[in-house]
């Protein structure tokens, strides 16, 4: 490998990751795409879910990502996200109960609810779930 | 001239006072310090979006997005004021309702509606009594805890409202924080988005030009288009987090202020107190002296 890339997630609210990366691979709006160092200028819009990276000791990681966008550069990686958590900062108690919520929200049929809000709510919370279900 | 005791309870009145104005500055002082830095914090993802933003603007066109467009007849505005839910800081909310206020009557008089979005209860309650319309009330917020969420949800509707031709331009009326000691109201347009400038300074600077061979996933135009919402997102919650830490600022000073003003009551009480205290220990004495006097005769 010809070196590690910069990887920089940063939300509005903080910078989630700061390191140098092996392998990028994040959710783009027309697919998954992995970034190695010396990738060509590249800017696009970043679905809702997991960004893989493999730091700079080969350990792969995993961070939630949602709304964002991401640019690359030959050697750096930003993503702006509007919100994105580590696994390991997941707290799944929370998670599971912001999905009982939702569901519970969508599955009560009143007219004074926000569907669209209730289902981008479940469908974060179950893509966090994910990301802590996946092997180690 | 005022009695011992009264003069006491007073001081004592104003010490507690004293008590009350120097905790609430130790409050505002903690809470300034958590505001700023989250304004810190948030002051990375500003920048490099800008950057962004800036070059994509420059490469697309402005049919990219209807947010761009300004609309030939403005018949309605939508102002967004950011005012604190408490009072006790001062001039704060008065110089932002005042600027509000001004810009509302300039509307009015060229026949064009102004309706409000309030974050802050200080200006809601100042639409109410004006008789404007409210779009939407956000309280506690303001100098509270927050997150961006507070502004995509408000930012959206102020998005979704401008499309659907609701209104014409939407504004923001803030208050920016420049220093401890100062702060000042602004007026921010924010819909139809302003041409962006920002992302080309910096551009210059770089050896290659920024973005210029970059390849865009999906086209520019939507890119861009999925970009500007957050743009606005973005103004708000940058505005928000300003006006709480101006918020907690103007506050912080107040109460300076008030704890000054209590030692210096306190003082001249403190005097008006020894004062009375002597008189009546003089008079006290002549009573003494007068009944001795009157005894020998």
């Amino acid at each position: 490998m010809a070196g590690n890339i910069r990887l920089e997630v940063v939300t509005p609210e903080t910078s989630v990751v700061s390191e140098d990366a092996q392998i990028v691979v994040a959710p783009g709006a027309l697919g998954e795409f992995g970034v190695l160092i010396g990738h060509t200028p590249f800017l696009t819009t970043l679905k809702l879910g997991t960004l893989r990276y493999k730091d700079a000791n080969g350990v792969e990681k995993c961070v939630f990502i949602s709304g964002g966008f991401a640019e690359a550069l030959p050697d750096k990686v930003t993503v702006l996200a509007e919100s994105a958590e580590r696994r390991r900062d997941i707290d799944v108690e929370r998670v599971k109960q912001a999905i009982k919520r939702a569901e519970e929200r969508l599955a009560s049929k009143k007219p004074d609810i926000n569907y669209e809000r209730a289902r981008a709510a479940l469908l974060r919370a179950l893509h966090r779930l994910k990301i802590t279900e996946i092997r180690r | 001239m005022a009695t011992l005791k009264e003069v006491k309870t007073k001081i004592s009145a104003v010490k507690k006072t004293k008590q009350i104005t120097k905790a609430m500055n130790m409050v505002a002082t903690s809470k300034l310090r958590g505001a700023q830095q989250k304004m810190n914090a948030f002051r990375p993802y500003a920048l490099k979006f800008a950057d962004v933003l800036g070059s994509l603007a420059e490469k697309a066109g402005e049919e990219a997005s209807p947010l761009l467009i300004p609309r030939e007849e403005v018949k309605k505005i939508h102002v967004i004021l950011c005012t604190s839910d408490k009072g006790l800081c001062g001039g704060f909310n008065s110089h932002l309702i005042s600027m509000a206020e001004k810009f509302a009557k300039e509307k009015s008089e060229q026949n064009i509606e102004v309706v409000f979005t309030n974050f802050g209860k200080k200006g809601r309650d100042w639409c109410r009594r004006s008789g404007f319309q409210i779009l939407g009330e956000h309280l506690g917020i303001v100098g509270a805890k927050f997150g961006f969420n507070i502004a995509t949800v408000a930012g959206q509707r102020a998005v979704d409202g401008f499309l659907d031709e609701e209104y014409d331009e939407v504004y923001m009326v803030y208050s920016e924080f420049i220093s401890m000691a100062r702060q000042t109201p602004v007026m921010q347009q924010i819909l139809p988005i302003q041409p962006i400038e920002s992302g080309e300074k910096k551009a210059e600077d770089e050896e290659t030009p920024y973005l210029a061979e970059h390849i865009c996933e999906p086209s520019t135009n939507e890119l861009l288009g999925d970009m500007l919402p957050r743009h606005v997102y973005v103004q708000l919650y940058g505005a928000l987090l300003e006006t709480s830490t101006s918020e907690h600022a103007a506050r912080m000073n107040a109460m300076n202020n008030a704890t000054k003003a209590c030692d210096d009551m306190v003082d001249a009480l403190t005097l008006a107190y020894n004062k009375a205290r002597q008189s009546s220990i003089t008079a006290d004495l002549m009573d003494i002296v007068g009944g001795a006097e009157a005894l020998k005769g």
